[in-house]
């Protein structure tokens, strides 16, 4: 890059064993004005300790009120090339399995119309083309949609729904993570691109307890694998970990939450009914123990991290719901919107608007029987107060 | 549904969006519940959204973003300046 331009507190950035974001923006600058003017930014930014963005405003698409961020520099005079550098979130697809040709597209579009420069992925889910002006916008969307590709959400709508690879690659799935977020994505497009909600929505699929996604903590419904009967055990492979020499006991009998394991000789023992499915020995011995056969999906609802609030935890709504067709989870989560359409403030997430309400009259409005297994967190006590045992006493 | 169309709708939230312009910025369920506070069950919910749809493929109205999303009228980029 050329020699006028000075980065001594980014180049720190380069230092050390790890990958950096600064070295690749350093080979894109020669090439793109906006990314040497990034730099630029970027390096004042760190010297006076303070940001130089400005969010928001009318930058969108036709028709669609998500998928674009605007940004702009508070210093277009100083930094030409980000005084747009807007984002763009592409829908992307289930369990993120591009091909190479769906990837060079991609590549392609966002050279001629962009920075070139990309997150692969944002916490959202999204594929994120980083910085473009409000006038390359409409061109990126019709190239974009040209080749099959959408736009994700943003704002208050119900951003892009996302999972784990699911049963694509992943013994652990206890359902098709990739078939509902597809299903999902289409069947709520209004909903995506069209901001209707008091705030953001994000759902999250993972395909078993291990919870790949974070849905507990980073959606406000998160859709979890679960299984319902015993874990499924192979004896001769859990015979071959102990003759491996590997500390079964150390390692999986004691951290078993529940103290469910027990060996006797070369066989393992588990009392399901104790058993949490916290997936620790399964994870431990992939090859003696899998998920039930009995599989559907948990759903928790309200988690979220800290932005106007506090960070939440996803609290328990349904532990299991079989998951061979949507339309009970369809259901469910246009009931939840309605409530939340009735009941919810501006800018209060659904988690927040559940706490304001309380759970249990949450649950009532959207027509659920309160169930012992509803717990606020994992290993909780139920937050429903049942009358009935308390009069008999 | 009793003669309030969906475009009857779209012309009312087009005038509060014009009432409220500069003052006020009106989200999707500002606009859908003086509507439906208005006229009651003469109106649905889904017709709100389908006058709201009206008005944003149309191109009478946007979607803005100031910390939660908005319908405003179009006009120059709000942040750029
Ligand atoms: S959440 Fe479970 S099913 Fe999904 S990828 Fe992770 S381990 Fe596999
Ligand atoms: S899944 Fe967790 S709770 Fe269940 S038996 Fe294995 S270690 Fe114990």
């Amino acid at each position: 890059m050329s020699d006028e331009l000075k980065t001594p507190l980014l180049d720190e950035l380069e230092k050390g064993p790890w990958p950096s974001f600064v070295s690749d923006l350093k080979q894109m600058a020669p090439k793109k004005r906006m990314v040497r003017d990034l730099l630029g930014q970027l390096e004042k930014s760190y010297r006076d300790k303070r940001g130089y963005w400005k969010h928001g405003g009318l930058v969108g698409v036709m028709g669609y009120g998500g998928g674009v961020i605007g940004r702009y520099s508070a210093l277009p005079e100083e930094f030409p090339g980000v005084s747009h550098f807007h984002t763009i979130r592409v829908n992307q697809p289930s369990g993120w399995f591009y091909t190479a040709k769906a990837l060079n597209e991609l590549m392609d579009i966002w050279d001629a119309h962009g920075s070139g420069l990309l997150n692969m992925h944002g916490s959202t889910g999204d594929l994120v083309f980083l910085g473009t002006v409000t006038d390359e916008l409409e061109p990126t969307f019709r190239e974009l949609t040209a080749k099959d590709w959408d736009l994700g959400g943003s704002g208050s709508d119900m951003r892009t729904p996302s999972c784990c690879v699911g049963p694509a690659r992943c013994q652990n799935a206890c359902y098709d993570t990739l078939a509902l977020t597809y299903d999902l994505t289409h069947k709520y497009q209004d909903e995506l691109h069209r901001p209707m909600f008091n705030y953001k929505f994000k759902i999250k699929m993972s395909g078993c307890p291990n919870d790949c996604t974070a849905a507990i903590a980073r959606s406000d419904l998160g859709i979890i694998g679960i299984w319902k009967d015993d874990i499924q055990v192979d004896q001769a492979a859990f015979a071959e970990y102990l003759d491996s020499g590997m500390n079964v006991q150390e390692y999986v009998v004691e951290k078993c939450p529940t103290k469910c394991i027990s060996i006797e000789g070369k066989e393992i023992k588990i009392d399901n009914s104790d058993c949490v499915k916290c997936m620790h020995c399964i994870n431990m011995l992939p090859k003696a123990l899998r998920v039930g056969k009995e599989r559907g999906a948990a759903i928790v609802l309200g988690g979220k991290a800290p932005i106007v609030e506090g960070a939440l935890f996803g609290s328990m709504m349904i532990p299991f719901m079989k998951m061979d067709d949507f339309e009970e989870l369809h259901d469910l989560i246009e009931r939840i919107w309605e409530f939340w359409d009735e009941h919810g403030k501006n800018r209060e997430r659904i988690g927040e608007c559940v706490e304001r309400v309380g759970l249990a009259a949450f649950i009532e409005g959207i027509g659920l029987e309160p169930i012992p297994q509803m717990v606020t967190q994992p290993r909780d006590n139920p937050y429903i107060f049942y009358e009935e045992y308390y009069e008999e006493e | 549904m009793a003669g309030i169309s969906i475009e009857q709708i779209a012309d009312e939230m087009y005038q509060m969006v014009a009432e409220s312009a500069g003052q006020k910025k009106l989200k999707s369920t500002d606009l859908t519940k003086a509507i439906t506070s208005k006229y009651g069950d003469q109106v649905s919910k889904q017709d709100c959204k389908d006058a709201i749809k009206l008005l944003i493929d149309s191109g009478r109205c946007v979607y803005g973003y100031f910390g939660g999303s908005s319908i405003e009228l179009p006009h120059k980029e709000g942040s750029a300046n």
